[in-house]
């Protein structure tokens, strides 16, 4: 009898529970099914708008990290020296005690002596307040060392920004740009996304220096080198402005092309915007009625020499130019020529400028070409098919809708190109201005919140730059006057001293990262064990590897946690770890308060920390706990609140000193953030009727778990596009309580408050920076984007060739003679080294993990095999990758689909022995390897950290580094020779 | 029986989707942990958390490397460096249930055998020795033996101790598809649900009108390996030529284009442009 | 293939009882075995040792051991289960035999039982080289010479142990036919192996194109494997064995089962002493170890073709 036991009705388990996944941070529902108490299987929620239930490697994983070793079961407190691992487990009530004192001290001392750091969090919103409430300015997320250059060039430029802030619009774009993008935050939605343009049919380009995942299946692969995406942007940008091949109509109704910018060298508002006496931006229009001398109106004097060259001749010269209020509707701005305004001065429109700079030979494609590794034609056909799809291919949707003047439209016309970028932007010291480069090919293109095109997702836009700043004071009662991040939009908004010295323990918002909006989480334990600017106290992280994968020189880094000063007392006194398992940080904390994991606690994935919808709705989510935890573990988030309470912060106790909230979950509920703002925007309202906005709802989360622990608000039809001045969307958004006003978002195609800067650095303004910054300020915080290699000041030295000899033309951007010490190391280490996410890791937490460690337990270096071969190398051959920083045996591997000039492996592979509760002998330490221990935390002058100058952003991806020989290729091994200093 | 049943209308299979693959390996450990706890599991892990990770999977995703012959010159982007683009192709591996196999025909003990009522191919976990004469005889990998006693560890413990020893393999989700506990939309593979891009489709290709007939007839479909003669039911979908754009007419503009000294530069051809706010 | 230990004890030794067998059961049948009694029941018992351990050993191959019994139900198509039933037949005719040995007047008896453990040994033999022919994913194994092989190497191994029992018995029998035939099979043997190492060496090695039906496309590279570490493909069917090493060992299998027997003999003949035919014997198994393990250490299977190529 073939098969007597084949079941085929078996019931999966004897209880669904749905919830929200955290086995990254894309956030998707899931399904959770429980046998005997037991997870039995996790599968994707059909219903969820994040994935549509499909699920990813590390999704279906999780049941393996519910149930791995690793896991930490008890408040721990170190008893052997730092870094040694050695704990006694205490019970939660001493654990609390003690660190209540300790942050108890500071906070009666002075607040500021709390650094705090999340890692891959996304409870900043309650975080965030956290450290509002007990005061402390040393406060951030991990978006420093992540990509807030993205963040941050897309907040300045248009109140949005790739990350998970927009998405391209799946459904109707016909081209794709993807430039350094190997999985993002949005996982399933971009793998979802990209299956329906394959579907569809529609081209995909990658620009990436590595061809593996997405880039394999996109059409067309260009192979740029590190480095050079905004060269290769504006080589883009100059073929579309030479063949008119621009949304003009957009730009003057959506941007700042058309108004007017000063001209006024030396002067304290020269490249600001123009205003009139509202206050309102100026552009010229035509009059023809005016005439010259009628003294009614400004017009263009004929001896004034015109900077763009310009030259008009007698008949122009009659024509009369009003200047006007730039936002009114219905008029017709000019955007070239200058102008000179009522009090004499010249003025340019922004436009202008911009195209100034990408018209210049810099941008030519010949002379970009060799720098990128893209040929020249190359480069002019992207071009074309990027206007052709725009212009051509243009779509246009009978969907109604009025823009913020009032004026109706009966259709929405659509640029079906899009573009999405992250770390391989993001992650250099170019980063800003690159992805602004990206921003304004876009916008140049009418390529942004169109049809077809990339798309805001809400509670995006908001104003660009949006209103929030950093806070800077503390209030009588200790807290601070508001959140400790935020955007600055002109000097007087930094965190620095009367010298014009950081104020924050990570230099954010100082005249060395000005516009750092995340933070610099990869600069704090180096400047705490410095003293700079101050000695803290105590080191409170959450859920951020800095000991190893998140730190950038580990090896240094874990020496400097360790590091003592004369008394022999620890240089950072106090160190608090939050985590769940037994990472590589563990072992350098004092005390470790051990979280649950993501399936036993209750979390809100909240719109006022990070979307989770698309760009059709906005969205917010929970996690519940589905199973309870069999140790003694408590979620971080009850335990802040807790600790609140014992430390009595405002509004964590009330009047007789109770605390306010049970925990978590009472907060998500109970908390408003401004009155009928809360955590949830679903069900509010005592009954529930409400979303957006409304009182407190007692069984919001009932309602959310009966609904599959996440809410959706359908955007309008009529705002689906064009949102940043679609009257339709952004009433909507108002009544969610996403903008204050219905207020157009204006795009700064030209960024007035990077001008207000580097002003400051000219020596305007009450806030200036100190002499040593003047020239960085003011070279990097130019308005119009610009491109700098991201290798330390040689802004123009040349890009390494594949054989390590720096190419030589007379290209003008090239022409600028390079510093000699920067050259000699470029030639000491010729290749650039960056590293990718696998899709199926998460960072460090998944080789902790059964099933995903199977699949890849070691990293091995890829390299091109020509370059191998120039190196007497084969695949399977062990040998030293070096930097400056030191050098690690590797074992090399051939990869063809990699730029000759670029070596790579994977992220975070490589393991600490001794953590993750891995075996002695695991591959993760005897063969993988961890590549940040090449990586520098200084830039290479050595004065500022490793980053972004505008932002501070983690330079990680600027990695140089040159392969030598070892003795014995063939002997297996991994090895880390740091060097010595 | 291992004799193999007249062949049947119904032809169950997948048809994966070689053009939209990224290699993301979600189908893999999604089978991984469906079959794990489920009916057919556990599939057990050697050393789980030591110096040689090893474990069953019915599941594998493979990465090739694909030079194109050279072509002429003046053709995709990387020729900047003189070479035809490389290709890469992510390839998920699993049971083809194949029509006529002889990891069917050489079992000994009727254990391998293929169901006549939809052709899916099973092992019966109580009738299998462990001979692996049927992985031998498996020229696609579709076959691994669970361990006789895999290195147990900590998370092991309440995991349902079976002595394995015998031979596991996809079962395209029998204990899905049919599943009458399940939601109708959940009544297919459990690779399939998961896959993100949906490069994985299951479906009937005994039926021509099936969708996946359909688009198997329409992108050319293809069996592995027919040389062996087993027919395999999966098929794959070749990866579409990738269109870089390097011939076509907007790609010989571009190379024709030479900068003509005549047109005014732009600014000056936008002095008068009147735009409409 | 990776050369598992068990299997390959099972078919050298149990190969060498059946050859044993199958040429004293032939020898009984046409009447020309010298000798009686003891002088048929002592190598008869031998061979049953070989065989015995050779078929305990393979079931130590099995994942699931206690179940080896149901392998005897699919004898309608597969050769795994036909082995096993002929191997269990065989010891009727053996258990005859062993009776028989002992009646004087058992003449008959002794030549039917003869014949018919001849046959099942033959039987036995055919259906062990057929699990191997049978397996189209392994071209080695498809090659013509695997059949005769296998009966060529029992024959040769079980008969020399039959001739060094006639020699080193009491009745000292060297004979001229016997040694002659064996000698003619040594030398078939060396033939039959060499030629087959020829071929396999000819044969051109599946390719990741070809496995993947992408070779359309170009030249197809494996990049990354679906896991870092070994798998149970990649251990058992995507073994290799390094050209150098093989050639060293096919000499030595060369040397032992057939240069060394084709000595004995000589020297047997030649000087009429017994003693020769035990090291022939001895060699010749040894060699048939290592032919054996080579037989799977340099067959591809074609599943190796999917992933990376091991460092060789
Ligand atoms: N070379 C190189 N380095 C990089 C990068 C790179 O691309 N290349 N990327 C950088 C970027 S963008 C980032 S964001 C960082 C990421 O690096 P990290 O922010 O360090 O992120 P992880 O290492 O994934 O996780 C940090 C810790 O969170 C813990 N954890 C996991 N789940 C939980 C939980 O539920 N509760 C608690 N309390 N803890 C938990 C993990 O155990 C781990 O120790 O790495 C950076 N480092
Ligand atoms: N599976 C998985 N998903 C994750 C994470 C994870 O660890 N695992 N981490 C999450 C986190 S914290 C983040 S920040 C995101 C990051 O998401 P991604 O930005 O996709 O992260 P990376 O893997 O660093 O991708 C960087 C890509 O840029 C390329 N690149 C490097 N330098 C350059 C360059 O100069 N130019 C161009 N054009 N490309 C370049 C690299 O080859 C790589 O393909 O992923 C998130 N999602
Ligand atoms: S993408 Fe992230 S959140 Fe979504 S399933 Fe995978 S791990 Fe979970
Ligand atoms: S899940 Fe889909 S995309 Fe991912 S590897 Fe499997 S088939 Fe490919
Ligand atoms: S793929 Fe292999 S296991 Fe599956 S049916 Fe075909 S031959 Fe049998
Ligand atoms: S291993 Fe099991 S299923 Fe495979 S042939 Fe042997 S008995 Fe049959
Ligand atoms: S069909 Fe089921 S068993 Fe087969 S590979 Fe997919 S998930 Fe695994
Ligand atoms: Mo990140």
């Amino acid at each position: 009898m073939p098969h007597k036991n084949l079941k085929l009705n078996e019931p999966t388990g004897d209880e669904v529970k749905t919830t929200t996944c955290y086995m990254c941070a894309c956030r998707c529902g899931i399904r959770v099914h429980l046998k005997n108490g037991r997870v039995r299987y996790i599968d994707g929620n059909p219903k969820h708008p994040v994935n549509r239930g499909v699920i990813c490697a590390k999704g279906s994983s999780g049941i393996m990290q519910h149930y791995s070793p690793a896991r930490l079961r008890k408040p721990l407190l170190r008893i052997g020296e730092r870094g040694a691992r050695e704990f006694r487990e205490i019970e939660w009530d001493e654990a609390l005690a003690l660190a209540t004192q300790w942050l108890g001290d500071i906070r009666a001392r002075n607040p500021d002596e709390l650094a705090f750091f999340t890692g891959r969090d996304q409870s900043q919103a309650l975080t965030g307040w956290w450290a509002q409430q007990f005061g402390t300015i040393n406060y951030a997320a991990h978006g420093g060392f992540c990509s807030v250059n993205m963040a941050a060039a897309g907040m300045y430029t248009f109140g949005g920004s790739f990350w998970e802030f927009g998405e391209p619009d799946w459904d109707r774009t016909k081209y794709l740009m993807l430039w350094g993008v190997a999985e993002d935050h949005d996982s399933n939605p971009i793998k979802l996304g990209l299956g329906k343009m394959k579907a569809r049919g529609a081209k995909i380009v990658a620009i990436n220096p590595v061809r593996t995942g997405y880039a394999s299946i996109a059409d067309e692969w260009v192979p740029v080198n590190p480095g050079t995406d905004g060269l290769l942007a504006g080589a883009l940008i100059r073929e579309l402005l030479r063949n008119d091949r621009v949304d003009f109509d957009y730009l003057v109704r959506y941007t700042n092309a058309h108004h007017l910018v000063i001209r006024d060298p030396g002067a304290a508002d020269d490249g600001l915007i123009a205003r009139d006496a509202k206050g309102k931006p100026l552009c010229a229009v035509r009059s023809p009625s005016h005439r010259p001398g009628e003294g009614r109106g400004p017009v263009v004097s004929s001896e004034a020499p015109l900077d763009s060259g310009l030259r008009r001749n007698d008949e122009q010269e009659q024509l009369g130019f009003a200047l006007v209020d730039a936002t009114q509707p219905d008029i017709a701005p000019l955007i070239a020529g200058e102008y000179t305004l009522p009090d004499g001065r010249k003025a340019v429109p922004a436009f202008q400028l911009i195209a100034e700079r990408f018209l210049a030979d810099d941008y030519a494609p010949e002379n970009v070409s060799e720098r990128c590794g893209v040929e020249a034609q190359t480069i002019r056909r992207l071009a074309r098919e990027l206007a052709h799809t725009a212009f051509e291919e243009a779509i246009e949707l009978p969907i109604a809708w009025t823009d913020t003047h009032g004026r109706a439209h009966d259709t929405m016309i659509g640029r079906p190109v899009s573009m999405h970028a992250m770390r391989g932007i993001a992650a250099h010291a170019n980063g800003f201005h690159t992805c602004r480069t990206i921003h304004v090919l876009q916008i140049l293109l009418g390529a942004i919140d169109t049809p077809g095109s990339f798309r805001y997702q809400p509670p995006y836009p908001k104003p660009a730059p949006p209103g929030n700043k950093p806070a800077k004071s503390r209030r009588p009662d200790g807290t601070l006057t508001g959140n400790p991040l935020g955007y600055p939009q002109s000097p007087e908004d930094l965190l620095v001293d009367e010298h014009g010295a950081p104020r924050r323990l990570d230099h954010a918002f100082s005249w060395e990262f000005p516009l750092a909006a995340h933070g610099l989480l990869q600069s704090v334990i180096r400047n705490a064990v410095e003293g700079s600017p101050a000695r803290i106290d105590t080191l409170f992280l959450f859920m951020a590897n800095m000991g190893w994968n998140s730190a950038m020189d580990t090896a240094a880094t874990r020496k400097l946690l360790c590091a003592r000063d004369g008394h022999g007392d620890y240089r950072i006194p106090h160190i608090i770890y939050v985590d769940a398992y037994d990472s590589e940080t563990v072992a350098f904390a004092d005390l470790v308060l051990p979280d649950t994991t993501y399936l036993e606690r209750h979390d809100c994935m909240s719109l006022l920390d990070r979307p989770i919808g698309d760009a059709e709705m906005a969205a917010d989510a929970i996690r519940q706990p589905v199973v309870q935890p069999d140790r003694d573990v408590r979620p971080f988030q009850d335990v802040l609140l807790d600790l609140g309470a014992r430390l009595k912060l405002p509004n964590m106790v009330d009047a007789d000193g109770n605390a306010t909230c049970r925990n978590y979950a009472d907060y998500m509920v109970r908390h408003e953030r401004t009155p009928g703002v809360g955590m949830l925007a679903g069900w509010r309202g005592a009954d529930g009727s409400q979303q957006g906005k409304g009182a407190p709802n007692p069984d919001q989360l009932q309602r959310y778990i009966e609904h599959g622990c996440f809410f959706e608000a359908k955007v309008p039809e009529a705002g689906a596009y064009y949102r940043m001045a679609n009257h339709d969307y952004l009433q909507w958004a108002q009544s969610m309580g996403f903008v204050g006003s219905t207020e157009p978002v204006t795009m700064q195609l030209y960024c007035e408050v990077l001008q207000r800067f580097r002003l400051a650095a000219q020596g305007h303004g009450a806030v200036q920076p100190p002499e040593p910054q003047r020239a960085r300020v003011a070279k990097y915080f130019d308005p119009v984007p610009l491109w700098y290699s991201s290798h330390g000041d040689s802004a123009f030295s040349l890009p390494p060739q594949e054989d390590g000899a720096a190419a030589t033309d007379g290209a003008p951007i090239l022409a600028r003679s390079p510093h000699p010490h920067r050259r000699k190391a470029e030639e000491d280490f010729p290749l650039s080294a960056i590293t990718q996410r696998p899709m199926f890791m998460y960072h460090a937490w998944g080789s902790q993990n059964r099933w995903l460690r199977q699949i890849a337990a070691r990293n091995v270096l890829y390299v091109h095999p020509r370059t191998l071969a120039r190196h007497a190398l084969e695949s399977g051959d062990w040998a030293w990758i070096a930097s400056p920083r030191g050098r690690i045996r590797v074992e090399v591997c051939a990869h063809a689909a990699t730029a000759p000039g670029t070596v790579w492996t994977w992220n975070a592979i490589g393991k600490k022995r001794g953590a993750w509760k891995l075996s002695e002998r695991a591959p993760e330490f005897v063969d993988g390897f961890l590549l940040n221990h090449l990586i520098g935390e200084r830039a290479s002058d050595r004065a500022y950290a490793n980053g972004d100058p505008v932002t501070g952003q983690a330079a990680w991806f600027d990695l140089k580094v040159r392969l030598e020989h070892d003795p014995e290729p063939r002997v297996p091994g991994h090895r880390l020779e740091p060097a010595d200093d | 029986m291992t004799s193999l049943p007249a062949p049947a209308q119904k032809k169950l299979g997948l048809v994966i989707d070689l053009d939209t693959c990224v290699g993301c390996h979600a189908c893999a450990v999604a089978c991984k942990e469906w079959n794990d706890g489920g009916d057919f599991g556990p599939l057990p892990d050697d050393d789980p958390y030591g110096a040689e990770p090893h474990g069953v999977w019915f599941n594998r995703v493979h990465s090739y490397e694909v030079a194109p012959p050279p072509r002429e010159k003046a053709a995709a982007s990387s020729e900047a460096r003189g070479e035809p683009v490389p290709q890469m192709v992510h390839f998920p591996r699993s049971c083809l249930h194949c029509e006529t196999p002889d990891c069917v025909t050489v079992c000994p003990t009727g254990a391998s055998y293929k169901r006549a009522e939809d052709g899916i191919v099973l092992v019966d976990q109580d009738k299998c020795i462990g001979c692996q004469l049927c992985a031998w005889a498996c020229p696609y990998g579709a076959r691994e033996i669970a361990l006789p006693h895999p290195k147990t560890s900590a998370s092991d413990v309440h995991r349902k101790d079976s002595k394995r020893g015998t031979m596991q393999k996809c079962t395209l989700c029998v204990d899905r598809i049919y599943n009458e506990t399940l939601d109708e939309r959940d009544r297919q593979p459990a690779c399939v649900l998961a896959c993100p891009t949906r490069a994985r489709m299951f479906g009937d290709l005994g039926d021509p009108d099936s969708a996946v007939s359909k688009v198997v007839a329409e992108r050319d479909g293809f069996a592995l390996m027919p040389e062996f003669g087993y027919r395999p039911v999966n098929r794959y979908l070749p990866p579409r030529p990738r269109r870089d754009g390097s011939n076509t007419a907007i790609a010989k503009e571009a190379a024709e284009e030479k900068l003509d000294t005549e047109t005014l530069p732009p600014l000056l051809r936008w002095l008068d442009k009147a735009l409409s706010r | 293939m990776k050369p598992a230990l068990s299997v390959i004890f099972f078919t050298v030794m149990s190969g060498t009882g059946y050859g044993l067998w199958c040429l004293l059961g032939a020898a009984l049948c046409v009447g020309t075995y010298p000798i009686a009694g003891n002088g048929i029941l002592v190598p008869l018992l031998f061979g049953f040792v070989l065989v015995t351990a050779g078929l305990l050993a393979s079931t130590s191959h099995l994942g699931r051991p206690e179940r080896a019994w149901r392998a005897l139900s699919q004898w309608r198509s597969s050769w795994l289960s036909r082995e096993g039933i002929a191997s269990l037949v065989a010891y009727l005719p053996m258990l005859a035999l062993a009776w028989l040995a002992f009646f004087p007047r058992g003449g008959s008896g002794v030549r039917i039982a003869g014949g018919l453990l001849a046959l099942c040994a033959l039987a036995t033999l055919w259906c062990t080289a057929n699990i191997y022919r049978s397996l189209k994913t392994i071209r080695a194994w498809r090659t013509r010479q695997v059949l005769p092989l296998y009966f060529a190497f029992a024959l040769l191994s079980g008969g020399l142990w039959l001739w060094t029992w006639l020699a080193l018995s009491p009745y000292a029998v060297i004979g001229l036919a016997f040694p002659l035939a064996l000698l003619a099979l040594s030398v078939i043997a060396a033939v039959l192996k060499t030629d087959y190492w020829r071929r396999i060496d000819a044969q051109p090695a599946n390719t990741a194109g070809h496995a993947t039906g992408l070779e359309a496309l170009g030249q197809v590279r494996a990049f990354e494997g679906p896991v870092t570490e070994e798998s149970y493909l990649t251990r058992e069917m995507a073994f290799v064995l390094a050209r150098k090493h093989s050639a060293h060992l096919r000499r030595g299998a060369l040397m032992l089962f057939a240069v060394l027997p084709v000595a004995g003999i000589v020297v047997a003949l030649a000087t009429g002493i017994g003693w020769a035919a035990l090291p022939a014997a001895l060699a010749c198994v040894a060699g048939l170890f290592v032919e054996r393990w080579l037989f799977f250490a340099e067959a591809r299977h074609a599943v190796a073709a999917f992933f990376p190529a091991p460092l060789a």
